[in-house]
């Protein structure tokens, strides 16, 4: 063993929790390095020394001030009993089943409409219409201008919506 | 049979108050002299330990026995201490050269430690008070070695784990700390507790 090893081993050999190899390294090379012999004489000393530190107590009203702390910490409530990540994915699922709800929302969709037959004209006006009638906030200039031309469309008259084509046009002239 | 610190600190997360106060009453010494020792000022380190409970007690449902509980407990309060150092430091720092000087009331502000000898010291300061300060001295991360190292007298392991190190660098840096206290502290090491006074100056060459 260096001097300089020694820097590595003292602490734990001080501490007496060198293994027994280390141990017998290190006092070999005390018994041969004065200047080693003193740094291990005087950390003794330093470490000795360090205990006539005096402790001190904490205030009087340490504890009262700790409690009192604690007491003002917001209960959990019963969300925060979940971990964060749980707590996330709860409220990504609400969020989405909030989406689906709004979306799916009832709608003034006439329960049973009369057999129409189904063609490709009316399909899209139909499409169109239901569209334009789910759309309850929807202000825009042409729906309220179309509108005569959409009431045709009604469930009562639905034999004669088979030709929207010629209503849309005269309403749009 | 008594509980052991993670017993209670489970019994805590199970909503059990008279756990954590039980807790409190252990440490709460440990603790503030810890940080005093840190900080250098009482009033600062009571600050800190109200702030680490506060702190064990809001992480009580996270709460984990993946260690002991000293070691997670001390790791919350060196690294608030270590902040509070570093804070103070740069307060210090930003003082203006112009501000007013230090009345008769106010304490002096000290020099940097490392530029402070103890034996220029010895004649007016007791001898706790230039261990204090040779303790003061070391760089933070070197204090909090010694103080959990001689007072708290935690094993290499823990000590490394707060400090966020390995076990070899913490027993270099306990290895430079002990030598800066040797040098800092010759003029007592040299001389028996009593002999103070008027004692020679000598460091030793480190």
């Amino acid at each position: 063993m260096k001097c300089e090893d020694v820097s590595k081993g003292l602490i734990a050999y001080l501490d007496q929790r060198a293994s027994s190899a280390e141990r017998r390294d290190m006092e070999e090379h005390l018994a041969g390095c004065a200047a080693c012999r003193t740094r291990v004489e005087d950390f003794g000393r330093v470490r000795s020394m360090l205990n006539e530190l005096p402790a001190i107590e904490p205030s009087f009203g340490f504890d009262a001030r700790v409690r009192q702390r604690v007491a003002a910490e917001p209960r959990r409530s019963w969300f925060g009993w979940f971990a964060p990540q749980a707590r996330f994915a709860l409220s990504a699922a609400l969020l989405v089943a909030l989406a689906v709800w709004v979306v799916r929302l009832p709608s003034s969709r006439p329960v049973a409409m009369p057999p129409v037959p189904i063609t490709a004209s009316n399909v899209s006006t139909d499409q169109d219409f239901d569209a334009v009638k789910d759309l309850g906030v929807l202000e825009d200039y042409d729906v309220v201008t179309n509108m005569d031309a959409l009431s045709q469309l009604v469930p009562a008259k639905a034999p004669e919506a088979q030709k929207p084509n010629s209503n849309r046009s005269e309403s749009n002239d | 049979m008594a509980r052991s610190d993670v017993q209670l600190m489970l019994d805590v997360k199970a909503g059990d108050e008279a756990s954590f106060d039980f807790l409190l009453q252990k440490y709460r010494s440990p603790l503030v002299n810890f940080l005093n020792r840190m900080v250098r000022d009482t009033a600062t380190a009571e600050d800190l330990a109200q702030e680490v409970f506060l702190r064990v007690y809001k992480a009580r449902k996270q709460y984990t026995p993946s260690a002991k509980f000293t070691t997670w407990l001390f790791r919350i309060a060196t690294n608030l201490a270590l902040n509070s150092v570093r804070d103070n430091r740069h307060q210090r720092m930003g003082i203006s050269l112009d501000a007013p000087a230090a009345g008769e009331d106010s304490p002096p502000m000290e020099l940097p430690a490392r530029e402070m000898r103890i034996d220029e010291h010895m004649i007016e300061r007791d001898r706790a008070d230039i261990i204090r300060r040779a303790i003061w001295s070391l760089p933070e991360k070197q204090r909090a070695a010694v103080l959990l190292h001689k007072y708290e007298e935690m094993d290499y392991i823990e000590i490394a784990r707060i400090l966020d190190c390995s076990e070899g660098a913490l027993k270099s840096l306990l290895f430079r700390a002990y030598e800066t206290l040797r040098v800092q502290l010759a003029p007592l090491v040299t001389q028996p507790a009593g002999q103070v006074r008027g004692g020679g100056g000598e460091g030793r060459p480190s």
